[in-house]
């Protein structure tokens, strides 16, 4: 008795939504239909796994298991992968974090066309048929909710605008799981939906539609395709056109914050500079003035690098570190912002160091900037970063000394390692950290 | 199973799916470290759909159909007939890609990030000039390609 009345005002309600968009004669968009939403899910489809591998990459680049970098303790299962970083190929941070950003970046527009495709379906009426439908709407919630937080997160990152009220790091890592979940369950639900729209009206003859053969999709069970559509003003073709063009627009306007010889190019994107051309002429992540750090600090005199190993240690001058075996190697410098360069450092091997201290075999390592404040005044690198030829501490760049902003008188620099960890004005390099911890 | 199904509304694999999500998700939320991360994840998550969906979609939404209801009604005043190029995508697909920019970079084009500057050593007063110039080649390009097409049109008729 109960459940046939439920049966029946659920029915009668359905029959009468409130006026305005819970109608589907509100929606009159002769584009928006099933096919539109497949072809745009399915970039969406290739897209988005893509920026999350890459983004997850990052934060196993960030060797939160060693001790000291570990910026999200409460972390758990989700940590399940981490087995330390690599060094090789060198290039390795500078591609996946620079596809991360710049493919995000690029995959706004689609997004966004998505979200319109589907936008009837927010005011679909009754707005709960099945306890399926419920759950689906709220696991549509975490997603939309989802991206849009993570593309917000890390859009306003990328141009240092820190509007939230807690850590980049810790919450464009986490609202990404929240994500991925959602990701997930809406592809499994999906896919099948997906495939069986895109092989029943194909792209190629879609392409060849213009403007005045353009015909609106048939109504669907899912309420996409509009019951009352208005003439088309635009060919579904010239539609995907924008939203590529869209993508494409983006891209040519930030790639070049890649691509040194393009970095003129990245109209858009920040530190798309072009500065005297100098040595020391590429992008910075933080300034010495920033950081607090002041050339009397840094001054010949003043300034000593110490290395640590327990109770050992040694100090040295900026003239007895250039007074060591040089090396020189062309390294790039990744930043988590998806900005990269590659420069010319010389300095000399973490390793090098390590033996003066009497350490013959490091282990992990420690190093310490003098700067103030900031999440990363200190990175630990891995025993295999260390023992790599081309870790260094650079003491010069393009045969000149390292500018203050460049972190004068030495910084960090080491193959693959994100931009972050190499530390600028070094001030300490611990070699007991493995034995330590 | 099948009253099951009938009253849930989906199948199996439907259920499956939406409760891994909910328990990635759910565990994810609860890893944030913070006091009360359903409020502090929960409200940006909610707040930016709620800010798309109710407010930047309506809004491009109305100025989509305010362009196209001037377009339909300026005709009869001017007493023209209709051009034989629909002028109206030439207008709307620059505006849009000129507003997604906006959208994307608004930090540094309406200078809202006080950060870039002290951080970057680099200035923050390029990206407005760079913004409208990119707009103005978009719409002036478009209008060259609207130019080209009338004329083209145009040619067609006479011959």
């Amino acid at each position: 008795m109960v459940r046939r009345t439920v049966r029946g005002l659920t029915a009668w309600a359905g029959d009468h939504p409130p006026p305005g968009p819970f109608r589907r004669t509100w929606w009159r968009s002769p584009l928006r239909g099933p096919w539109l939403t497949a072809v745009l899910g399915s970039v969406l489809l290739v897209g988005i796994p893509v920026v999350i591998v890459t983004g997850l990459v990052s934060y196993l680049a960030y060797e939160p298991e060693l001790p000291g970098n570990d910026k999200t303790p409460g972390k758990g299962l989700l940590g399940f992968y981490l087995a330390g970083w690599t060094t090789e190929p060198r290039w390795l941070y500078r591609l996946t974090q620079g596809v991360h950003v710049l493919l995000g970046l690029a995959l706004v527009p689609v997004v966004l066309a998505k979200l319109w495709s589907v936008l009837p379906r927010l005011f679909v009426w009754p707005p709960v048929r099945s306890p399926a439908q419920l759950v689906e709407r709220l696991t549509l919630l975490l997603l939309v909710g989802g991206i849009l937080f993570e593309i917000v997160t890390g859009v306003t990152n990328i141009q240092n605008w820190y509007v939230w009220g807690f850590s980049f790091y810790t919450a464009h890592l986490y609202g990404g799981w929240v994500m991925i979940g959602a990701f997930a369950a809406h592809v499994a639900v999906k896919l099948p939906v997906m495939l069986r729209t895109l092989r029943a009206r194909p792209l190629r003859a879609e392409l060849r539609t213009d403007l005045a053969h353009t015909e609106p999709e048939p109504p669907d069970e899912d309420g996409l395709a509009p019951v009352a559509p208005g003439p088309p003003t635009i060919s579904r073709r010239g539609a995907l056109a924008v939203v590529g063009g869209g993508s494409l627009l983006v891209l040519a306007t930030s790639v070049g914050q890649s691509i040194d010889p393009l970095r003129w190019t990245a109209l858009m994107a920040p530190r798309g500079r072009t500065g005297d051309g100098g040595p020391n002429d590429f992008p910075v992540n933080k300034t010495a003035e920033y950081r607090g750090i002041t050339a009397d600090q840094v001054a010949a005199g003043v300034w000593r690098l110490e290395l640590v190993d327990g109770d050992q240690r040694v100090e040295l001058s900026r003239d007895e570190l250039l007074a060591m075996e040089q090396h020189t190697y062309e390294l790039p410098i990744s930043c988590v912002e998806g900005w990269s360069t590659s420069q010319t450092w010389t300095g000399v091997r973490l390793r090098d160091l390590a033996r003066l201290v009497g350490v013959p075999d490091p282990g992990p390592a420690r190093v310490t900037s003098l700067q103030q404040g900031g999440a990363f005044g200190a990175a630990s690198f891995s025993a295999d970063q260390v023992l790599n030829p081309a870790s260094l501490l650079a003491l010069r760049v393009n045969g000149a000394d390292l500018s203050l902003d460049h972190g004068f008188p030495a910084r960090v620099i080491v193959p693959a390692a994100p931009g972050v960890y190499c530390t600028k004005w070094v001030g300490q390099v611990d070699f007991r950290l493995g034995a330590s911890a | 199973v099948s009253r099951l199904r009938r009253w849930y509304g989906a199948g199996p694999l439907h259920a499956l799916a939406t409760v891994v999500a909910a328990l990635v998700s759910g565990y994810a939320l609860t890893r944030f470290g913070t006091d009360a991360p359903w409020v502090d994840l929960g409200l940006w998550f909610v707040g930016s759909v709620v800010l798309h969906d109710l407010v930047l979609a309506p809004l491009y939404a109305l100025a989509d159909r305010s362009l196209l209801a001037v377009l339909r009604h300026r005709r009869p005043a001017t007493g023209a007939a209709a051009p034989a190029v629909p002028v109206v995508n030439h207008l709307r697909v620059p505006a849009l890609l000129s507003g997604l920019l906006l959208l994307l970079w608004a930090p540094l084009v309406l200078r809202l990030t006080e950060g870039y500057e002290p951080i970057t050593g680099e200035p923050v007063e390029v990206y407005l000039p760079r913004w409208l110039g990119i707009s103005a080649v978009l719409f002036a390009g478009s209008a060259v390609v609207y130019a080209l097409r009338l004329r083209r049109a145009a040619r067609r008729r006479r011959s």
